[in-house]
């Protein structure tokens, strides 16, 4: 029998690596978009789960919602990321420092 | 009568502000036309209310409120007694001479000023303005009735002085007496008003009559901080003042140097009435002093000092205007003598006759000058009574009352002193007797060695020129060019220099015959006031029959003599044995040395408190404002800002990881403060 708590966990893992993601990849702009996403699917599954266990709709109306704003904001990102390798030739994310102070 | 006494230092004052204000108006003829005419009209008004205090009238009241602050009342009000009339005539008087004196002096002011000069242009008219603007300040300061007005007019004469002696501001060496001369007289005007303060936190008034009238609950006071008695502390306070603008050991340093200044205000400020202004103040201060032995018996030491130190350097000078400089800080000494002694009445006896014949003696020696075409070593005049007459004749006059032979006024005064001093019996009294009559000697040497250096002997200007080259340029005071040095002879000086010298020259002469009604005459009234336990002035007048018969007892008494053996120690060095001088000075090197570094007080001041200053300004400079200030404080400062800011900026590296990793830990800790 699968419980909450295997969701939980699951949800759990998939979150850590996405963070870990991050702030482990040097390479990539597009793993950086991924492991965004990564991180709201985690939180979707912890929607859709208490959502199933606590026999409410709204946690999976949330997850509709997550959907639309992650498609959304991917969109942007890659969006971004296309003319920002038109300006610099380059999406990695060394190269990326101008946010410096 | 209140017009009247309002009007004496008006109308002088009037006549500055046009002469200054107005001068490309009024042209020179202009200037010394209003100057002298409200200088004039200020002596008649004197000789008026002279003659109306004469007829017991006398006045104290104010005739302006300035302000009120507090409990304390300041106002501009006028005590006209004995003591203030007095000192108004010979202020006018003076003032007056040295007005029409100055006219012909300055007549050549522009040949002083290099071509183009801005402060030459109507310099003429500026100088007019200035000794008239003196000559008000000074009739503010005697005439005033509380302290408040007689600090006015001590700041006020102390700062035409100071713009006189340095009338030729582009003359390094005036430039540098004249702030000299300000710089002494800031450690002498500190202490005075150190004494006007105490005086207006016990006394709580600033009134003449009102503080005068405490003086016996004052006495028994004591300062609150240091327990010092406090008419004592109040007293020496003044003095200090009074040693400032009087020019007394140590602080006189800055008169000799004053002689920067043109000659006529030497006469007038830096002989006849400014440095007598501390006299005159100690004497209108009778009434505290007289309650405090140990203060009395400080200016009597002080006096004594003074006398005899710079009555002996005046001998070694070669300047004639340096002479007659040494030989007023000699006199003025005398005069404090006479205060510590308790005979105010016969320092302000003094006071008189000295500005009569220091007067002449001063505006004698710029008549000197100008026909010497502004050569003022005496080593190259000699020899000069034949073609200047009038100067001689005045002059001898003047040296021979400095001198103090009867029966010239100098004799009455000084003779009155040396008496008065050995009938006091304060401590010191004994010291300065023996000053006073060292002084006496060394007097009568310094008088007569003046007019036998310039007058007689050889002629000695008639060599003076190929001699000494150009290297007298620098000794030179005015230079305006009647000719060319050397190859024309000196003659007289025109009437409107030497009408002054023969009108000053005899009260020089028959001021000292009022003896009799100035000191013995209870003539100063309730202006003077002397303890019951200082007798010296009953006895004197108990021992003093008429004119005639002081001289008679004169001539066989002590002072005269030693008077007399100056005069003729003077003649045998400078006209018997010419030669003489140099082998003294050789033989006796170190003394003269000594005298000639005039104590070394100009080197150790240079050297300790200009040199002391400039140290301490260093320090302050280099330790306070570049290490302190620039360096830790402002610099410092940004420099902190710099480097905290370049340390928080290393946190701020625009890589999006290290971001992304800093919210993550900071929702972290978040979660983990707030978990509920």
């Amino acid at each position: 029998m699968i419980s909450l708590s295997h969701y939980l966990i699951l949800a759990a893992i998939l979150f850590v690596i996405s963070v870990i993601g991050i702030f482990l990849n040097r390479k990539n702009l597009i793993v950086l978009l991924m492991a965004i996403e990564l991180m709201l699917l985690a939180v979707n599954i912890n929607f859709v789960a208490f959502s199933h266990y606590l026999n409410d709709l709204s946690g999976q109306i949330f997850v509709f919602f997550i959907l639309v704003v992650a498609a959304a904001e991917s969109g942007i990102g890659l969006a971004i990321l296309v003319v920002l390798f038109r300006n610099l030739s380059s999406i990695d994310v060394e190269d990326l420092d101008s946010l410096k102070g | 009568m209140k017009t009247l006494y309002l009007l004496v230092p008006l109308a002088p004052l009037a006549g500055a502000i046009l002469a200054g204000f107005f001068a490309r108006l009024l042209g020179r003829a202009g200037a010394h036309t209003i100057t002298s005419v409200g200088v004039a009209i200020s002596f008649v008004l004197s000789v008026i209310i002279f003659q109306d205090v004469q007829a017991g009238h006398v006045f104290n009241g104010a005739v302006y409120t300035w302000m009120e602050s507090g409990g304390l009342k300041l106002e501009v009000g006028f005590l006209i007694d004995q003591l203030t009339v007095l000192m108004m005539l010979v202020v006018t008087f003076v003032s007056l001479m040295v007005h029409i004196y100055t006219i012909g002096y300055m007549a050549h002011d522009e040949d002083n000023w290099p071509a183009g000069s801005k402060a030459g242009t109507h310099s003429y008219q500026r100088f007019f303005s200035y000794i008239s603007l003196f000559t008000f300040s000074m009739l503010m300061l005697v005439m005033s009735n509380n302290f408040v007005q007689l600090f006015f007019g001590w700041e006020a004469v102390g700062l035409v002085s100071y713009l006189l002696i340095g009338f030729w501001s582009v003359r390094e060496t005036a430039i540098y007496a004249n702030l000299k001369a300000f710089l002494v007289n800031r450690v002498g005007d500190f202490g005075f008003l150190l004494g006007i303060g105490l005086v207006a936190a016990y006394a709580g008034s600033l009134d003449y009559a009102t503080v005068f009238a405490k003086g016996k609950e004052l006495a028994t006071m004591t300062e609150a901080v240091t327990g010092w008695p406090l008419v004592t502390a109040i007293c020496i306070c003044l003095f200090i003042g009074a040693m400032g603008k009087s020019a007394q050991f140590p602080l006189h340093v800055w008169l000799p140097d004053s002689m920067e200044g043109p000659t006529p205000i030497s006469a007038l400020i830096h002989a006849a009435t400014m440095v007598t202004a501390g006299i005159f103040m100690v004497s209108r201060m009778s009434p505290l002093f007289e309650l405090s032995d140990t203060a009395l018996s400080f200016v009597i030491v002080i006096g004594a000092i003074t006398t005899l130190s710079m009555a002996l350097i005046a001998i070694v000078q070669t300047d004639v205007k340096r002479v007659v400089a040494y030989s007023t800080l000699s006199q003025l000494g005398y005069m404090t003598m006479a205060l510590g002694a308790s005979a105010y009445s016969v320092a302000i006896f003094h006071l008189m006759t000295h500005a009569f014949f220091k007067a002449v003696l001063f505006l004698g020696a710029g008549s000197v000058i100008i026909a010497m075409h502004h050569e003022q070593d005496m080593r190259k005049m000699g020899g000069l009574r034949k073609y200047m007459p009038i100067t001689y004749a005045t002059m001898l006059i003047g040296a021979i009352a400095n001198a103090g032979l009867p029966p010239f006024a100098g004799f009455f005064s000084k003779d009155s002193i040396i008496e008065a001093v050995h009938f006091a019996q304060v401590p010191g009294a004994g010291f300065a007797y023996f000053c006073a009559l060292a002084a006496v000697f060394v007097g009568g040497l310094y008088s007569f060695r003046l007019i036998f250096f310039t007058f007689h002997g050889e002629e000695r200007f008639r060599h003076a020129h190929e001699d000494h080259g150009h290297g007298h340029e620098a000794h030179h005071d005015d230079h305006n060019d009647h000719g060319h040095h050397g190859s024309v002879e000196p003659h007289e000086s025109p009437k409107v220099v030497t009408l002054p010298l023969i009108l000053l020259a005899i009260p020089a002469i028959a001021s000292g015959w009022l003896i009799g009604t100035i000191l013995y005459g209870n003539w100063f009234g309730n202006a003077i006031t002397i303890a019951e336990v200082h007798k010296g002035m009953a006895t004197m007048a108990h021992e003093f029959h008429g004119v005639f018969g002081m001289m008679a007892h004169g001539v066989t008494t002590l002072p005269f003599w030693l008077a007399i053996s100056g005069a003729a120690t003077a003649w045998y060095l400078y006209i018997a044995r010419p030669d003489l001088p140099a082998v003294i000075k050789q033989k006796l090197a170190f003394p003269a040395m000594i005298l000639e570094e005039k104590y070394g007080f100009d080197r150790f001041n240079d050297w300790f408190f200009a040199g002391g200053a400039r140290l301490l300004g260093r320090g302050l400079w280099k330790g306070g404002d570049e290490m302190l200030i620039d360096g830790v404080m402002v610099n410092g400062s940004a420099g902190a800002v710099g480097w905290f800011s370049g340390l928080v900026g290393m946190i701020q590296s625009g890589r999006i990881y290290r971001y992304a990793l800093a919210m993550i830990f900071g929702v972290v800790a978040f979660l983990s403060l707030w978990r509920v």
